[in-house]
């Protein structure tokens, strides 16, 4: 056997520390702490449904939570209500225009073929300060994803009026921990972007990081030392396959999926600890070294369209934001890219390539800054003491990370322009290193 | 439990006699039972060997029981942001690597940490530089390459929790760890 067939020999891994899709214990909540000055007024009025007996789901519950979690809108509360209508030629706008409403939203949930389970949510959404009729969508639904269906009933209402794509359908996945050291418990968890449906995808009594979402949205990549050294593994979410696909000697770290899926950008040190970012065919194990630098080079985040890789650099002394093409071309220079404060690190990009966002070192404390790339310019999003994990929504409106609040790690969200923060608090566990889906 | 460790160290035995020993971490199978929780410590005894091309047998018990003196501080502690070892740890490093340098079937795993400032992936990369540090330190006072193995948890497996500069402190250490 050659070198390299040994190289691409490996066990498709299973499952050894996974409990796949195990409900998870640490229920997540969400608070809004601060919106924006003037929220859109809106009216979800609850759904009809014109089935037999009672409705099988509350739609227009979940539209009015998500659009309000958003911090752009104020669902009008359902006691304040005089009228329940749910078709738009029973909506009398100038009502709801008295009610200091901008827009309302009616929609039914109709039964499908008798016992076949399916149903569509026909909805639409008006503007009743000129009358308009915005919006009218058939979205289908089952018995099994009423939640998911109505997720994005809000997505479709969200993006109508603000032009914004909605990113309620989504999820993210996060890293819990328990215990106290040295006895501590770690689990990876997947959860629905409002913090429902946790689900446990992988734990260990040994640490667990970096976790990476698979652009089709249908694996993860994640670090874990349940060998006592740092591993790569890649995990497909719907059948709990594993592979540990880098494990070689010394670090093994801050996987990062390329945007066709085949490749991983990744951190590997050599026996001297040498930390150099490597790219990482993922179908025949091939290696490309990007760079070659004394200095700690870690974190790698690709551009969208998958040209070039920034990472985080200290070869300037403290740690700075780099980048370098990622094809590898010998002699490639890597450029620097920040150069405000003394700090910035773990870069990751907006969806439409034009930001960065970093961990930054602001007057002593280490908050959530962004860079523009086109203007150059760094502007600090947040407030806390010690936050990092920055993670961009899919639809580049919103950043998930990692906070401290009390002695205990949490994960909040900051709207792109620093307006809308949000909290997402586990009941036991602290939550960390927070990655939203892709869309 | 005796035997079921000796299982996990003669299995490594047979996959590096295969492979050459780079990679030979690439082919030891997860199987159920070494799922984690109880499978971490198994999994991870295995595993050093496995590492450094070496089976050790039972002599990390055997080098544990030597420890006295400097010997018995087997934890170095950083300043902020360094790596550098500080002068008070000069007579511990080098008892270890005298004792490593007379024992040479002794081998040592140096675990690096940070404190939890900053980001995650970047720490790792800080208890790296640590861990290496001392590694040279240990190298150049007559430790052996082979006996010496490095990982770096970076904030991940705090020693104290606490967001004050005393749990920094204790957080940002090097772990002489004898016996994998």
């Amino acid at each position: 056997m050659t070198r390299t067939a040994n190289h691409l020999r490996m066990a498709a891994l299973l499952a050894a520390v996974v409990l796949f899709a195990s409900a998870a214990q640490a229920e997540l909540t969400i608070e809004i702490t601060e919106g924006v000055a003037d929220p859109i007024p809106i009216a979800v009025v609850p759904f009809g449904w014109t089935g037999s007996g009672q409705a099988p789901y509350d739609v227009a519950e979940v539209v009015a939570g998500d659009l309000q979690r958003s911090g752009l809108f104020s669902p009008m509360s359902r006691g304040d209500m005089i009228d329940r209508p749910s078709r738009s030629a029973d909506v009398r706008p100038e009502d709801w225009r008295l009610l200091r409403n901008d827009y309302v939203v009616v929609g039914q949930l109709q039964p499908q073929a008798p016992g076949s389970g399916e149903y569509v949510i026909q909805f639409e959404v008006i503007n009743v300060l000129n009358g308009q009729h915005l919006l009218s969508y058939r979205q289908p639904a089952t018995s099994r994803n009423f939640r998911a269906a109505s997720h994005k009933v809000a997505d479709l209402v969200f993006e109508k009026l603000t032009g914004i794509r909605g990113a309620f359908s989504t999820r993210i996945a996060y890293v819990s921990v328990d215990g106290q050291p040295p006895k501590q418990r770690y689990q990876l968890i997947v959860a629905d972007a409002d913090g429902e449906n946790p689900r446990v995808v992988a734990q260990s009594a040994e640490p667990i990081m970096s976790p990476a979402w698979s652009p089709d949205g249908g694996s993860l990549a994640y670090v874990s030392f349940e060998d006592r050294v740092a591993s790569i593994y890649t995990q497909l979410l719907r059948t709990g396959e594993r592979r540990r696909v880098s494990a070689r000697a010394g670090i093994n770290g801050a996987p990062a999926w390329s945007p066709d899926g085949r490749r991983l950008a990744l951190t590997l040190s050599q026996r001297d600890g040498n930390m150099d970012i490597y790219i990482l065919n993922l179908a025949n194990q091939n290696l490309t070294r990007l760079t070659r630098d004394n200095a700690i080079d870690t974190e790698p985040a690709w551009s969208p369209d998958g040209d070039m890789i920034y990472f985080t650099s200290d070869r300037s002394g403290g740690p700075q934001i780099y980048r370098i093409d990622a094809g590898g071309g010998s002699g490639e220079q890597a450029r620097r890219v920040t150069f405000e404060g003394s700090y910035n690190a773990r870069p990751r990009v907006s969806p439409n390539g034009e930001r960065l966002a970093v961990v930054t070192l602001d007057r002593g404390a280490y908050r959530i800054g962004l860079v523009d790339l086109k203007r150059g310019g760094l502007q600090v999003l947040t407030k806390g003491r010690n936050e990092e994990s920055p993670s961009f929504a899919p639809n580049g409106a919103m950043l998930i990370y990692a906070t401290q609040e009390g002695g205990r790690s949490l994960l909040a969200t900051v709207s792109i322009d620093g307006r809308v923060h949000q909290r997402l608090g586990a009941n036991s566990a602290g939550i960390r290193e927070p990655v939203w889906s892709p869309l | 439990m005796r035997s079921a460790l000796l299982l996990t160290v003669l299995t490594s035995a047979v996959l590096l006699a295969g492979c050459p020993k780079r990679d030979a971490v690439m082919d030891v199978p997860m199987n159920g039972g070494e799922g984690v929780g109880a499978g971490a410590e198994s999994g991870g005894l295995d595993r050093g060997g496995v590492q450094e091309g070496q089976v050790v047998g039972g002599e990390g018990a055997g080098g544990a029981g030597q420890m006295q003196g400097a010997l018995a501080d087997t934890i170095l502690y950083f300043d902020y942001d360094q790596a550098e070892i500080r002068a008070e740890y000069a007579e511990v490093v080098a008892e270890h690597a005298r004792n490593l340098g007379a024992n040479p079937r002794l081998r040592v795993r140096l675990e690096g940490h940070s404190d939890e400032r900053g980001s995650r992936e970047y720490n790792i990369g800080l208890g790296e530089r640590r861990a290496q540090t001392v590694r040279r330190a240990l190298m150049l006072q007559g430790a052996g390459d082979d006996q010496i193995t490095t990982v770096s948890y970076g904030e991940e497996r705090p020693a104290v929790m606490g967001s004050d500069e005393n749990a920094w402190g204790k957080n940002r250490r090097v772990e002489i760890v004898y016996g994998n």
